[in-house]
């Protein structure tokens, strides 16, 4: 579609110079010098550092690099991790860990944001106001965010605290300092950063949605509820796939919420695998496992966002 | 679509069942605000309390004697590991990496922008992919690279001081981070560029070619003035990203005076010598909060248009 109106724009100034001088081919090839800092930039910083990065994990690096092969020892230690769950390993903890959280965030993130979104598209009073309030955090840092939920669950001096002065005593809320519900705590806080993005772009898909539509099903007799299940939300599709892989990366990318919320949580309780791989890099001294585990990340990113920027950039061959 | 409202099934109940509705869309509407609010209240009303108060009193209570002490503290006074000198130094650090980091990622990502889309040659959109995938990768994956990289420029910076007698700023943290945030920034300042110049008028850029127009002086007379809305969206996206790195800024700064501020508070919060000081804490993660929020209050909607054009390309 968009093929035919694009596809001509090609820009090429050869016809103005019959006989190319060097100057005038320096003129040609301008375009591409301009770019080629950025994108020599981009092989070696990005492609060539991976690389750097998956040569390592098949070395034997401890706390410096070392350059010999050593084979697929890395790997082999962190496959036996995943299933050392007795005493959990770190490992076995961590993609525990995302499992539950990436489930959970990326789950409450999209049902949230799309009932915030649909309600405050009810032609409400006052959106203004509301749709900044529940934008904002995506602003902070997570850092900031980590302190000020941090101090909100604190049982001494948080929530808790305050629900017992107003009279609920029995009231027991320690899931930031316990081992098994720390990582419901990051759940939440991540919750709170992102779901207002996601709302959103739910409300700007929903703002996009044709109004004859909903008016020939409402003539039909279609109820709100049936209208929102059986046409809105159908429509919605490219936003949920638009919204997942957000969330999805940034589930994947977490590192900085744990830190300031949990520091990790009791005996790394609350560990993500770029938790555990800044760790065993940086602090344990096993550089190849920390690598590989980097590896691990990569690739899981790889698989949701290749496929999805591949039909992106196929899509509108401009 | 605009509202659609529930349509009224008795006509004697009607009204009251559309009323009931509008309450409860309201209430729940105005209880997910508190929700959103409440931390961002509690973390203000905390560090305008003393000590005392804090310890005593209710967490969502307002402060009964407000006090500008802890602000004030956390600004010059704070222990940030060892150095008891406040934030206000690791303040200024950010602001030293985040000014240049943006002006150069977000001029690099309008050049990169103008030629991918008005001087299209052959590869370029696998040229962009490449660049595009970059924002995506866990930066767990170059960290140590980068690490290795930086160690050696600085061993380096260290023989020309000693030799020529300066560094050229090698083995400089800020310099370092400001390098590394251009590296991983190029990626969207370029894709928001790519997008926005798509639906620029080639026609404009051609005549101006035909007219004699160099690849320059396009830029700078014609792409340029019709940028405006894009360069701001840009400029907030980076500086909010940059501002609040967390993972670099620990890697490469995460000791000594050079350290930005997100790494400083966490350290301020994670010190564990002597009395916690709460109220100090909040006040210090407000200053770090206060230039990314001001800038969503002041341009909310460029900062929005941003995450969406992060999200959705096209």
């Amino acid at each position: 579609m968009s093929t035919v109106a694009t596809s001509q724009i090609k820009l090429t100034p050869e016809h103005a110079r019959p006989r190319a001088s060097v100057r005038s081919r320096l003129q040609d090839a301008l375009p591409k010098i301009v770019l080629a800092p950025s994108f020599a930039i981009t092989i070696v910083f990005v492609y060539g550092f991976i690389l750097w990065t998956i040569y390592l994990s098949f070395t034997n690096s401890k706390t410096f690099p070392s350059y010999v092969i050593t084979g697929s020892r890395a790997y082999q230690r962190l496959w036996r991790w995943t299933f050392d769950t007795d005493p959990p390993s770190s490992w076995y903890t961590s993609i525990t860990n995302m499992g539950i959280f990436g489930f959970l965030y990326i789950l409450i993130c999209l049902a949230l944001g799309l009932f915030l979104a649909i309600l405050l598209d009810q032609k409400i009073r006052g959106e203004g106001v509301l749709r900044p309030i529940y934008l904002y955090p995506m602003a902070l840092s997570f850092i900031v965010t980590g302190v000020a939920w941090k101090w909100f669950l604190d049982p001494g001096l948080g929530l808790e605290q305050t629900l017992h002065q107003w009279g609920w005593t029995s009231f027991h809320f320690d899931w930031i300092k316990n081992k098994d519900f720390v990582i419901y705590t990051v759940v939440i806080a991540g919750v709170w950063q992102a779901s207002g993005f996601i709302m959103a772009m739910f409300l700007a898909g929903l703002r996009g949605i044709d109004g004859e539509i909903m008016k020939a099903a409402q003539i039909d007799g279609a109820t709100t509820f049936q209208l929102y299940r059986r046409i809105v939300i159908p429509l919605l599709r490219p936003i949920f796939l638009s919204a997942f892989i957000v969330l999805a990366h940034l589930a994947i990318k977490s590192y900085d919420l744990v830190v300031a919320l949990t520091s990790g949580g009791p005996g790394g309780s609350a560990w993500l695998p770029s938790n555990f791989m800044y760790e065993y890099t940086f602090k344990r001294n096993e550089m190849a496992v920390g690598s590989a585990s980097a590896v691990i990340m990569l690739m899981t990113i790889v698989a949701i966002i290749v496929p999805y920027l591949y039909s992106e950039l196929r899509e509108k061959p401009r | 679509m605009s509202a659609v409202t529930t349509p009224a099934r008795q006509a004697s109940g009607g009204v009251s069942v559309k009323t009931l509705n509008r309450i409860v869309i309201y209430g729940l509407l105005a209880l997910f605000a508190l929700f959103y609010l409440m931390p961002l209240f509690v973390m203000l009303v905390t560090s305008f309390k003393t000590m005392d108060e804090i310890q005593n009193g209710n967490m969502l209570a307002l402060p009964k004697a407000p006090t500008f002490d802890p602000w004030l503290k956390a600004w010059g006074e704070t222990c940030v590991g060892l150095t008891c000198a406040g934030i206000k130094g690791y303040f200024w650090n950010s602001i030293k990496m985040v000014v240049p980091a943006v002006l150069i990622s977000t001029m690099l990502g309008a050049l990169n922008g103008y030629v991918l889309t008005k001087w299209r040659f052959r590869g370029a959109t696998l040229v962009f992919g490449l660049m595009l995938f970059a924002c995506f990768i866990p930066f767990q994956s170059v960290l140590l690279p980068m690490a290795t990289i930086l160690g050696s420029l600085g061993r380096f910076g260290v023989t020309l001081q000693n030799s020529v007698g300066t560094s050229f700023g090698l083995g400089n943290p800020t310099v370092n981070l400001v390098f590394v945030h251009v590296v991983y920034g190029i990626g969207f300042t370029t894709l928001f560029f790519r997008n926005y110049y798509e639906a620029f008028p080639t026609e404009l850029v051609k005549a101006a070619q035909v007219d004699g127009a160099s690849f320059f002086q396009i830029f700078r007379r014609i792409m340029l003035p019709n940028s405006m809305p894009i360069f701001v969206v840009t400029v907030i996206y980076q500086f909010t990203n940059i501002w609040n790195d967390f993972l670099f800024a620990s890697a490469y700064a995460g000791t000594g005076d050079a350290m930005p501020m997100t790494v400083a508070l966490n350290n301020v919060v994670n010190t564990s010598t002597g009395v916690v000081e709460y109220n100090v804490n909040m006040a210090a993660a407000m200053i770090a909060a206060l230039p990314t929020l001001l800038v969503y209050v002041l341009a909310g909607r460029y900062f929005v248009r941003g995450l969406m054009a992060g999200a959705v390309k096209g």
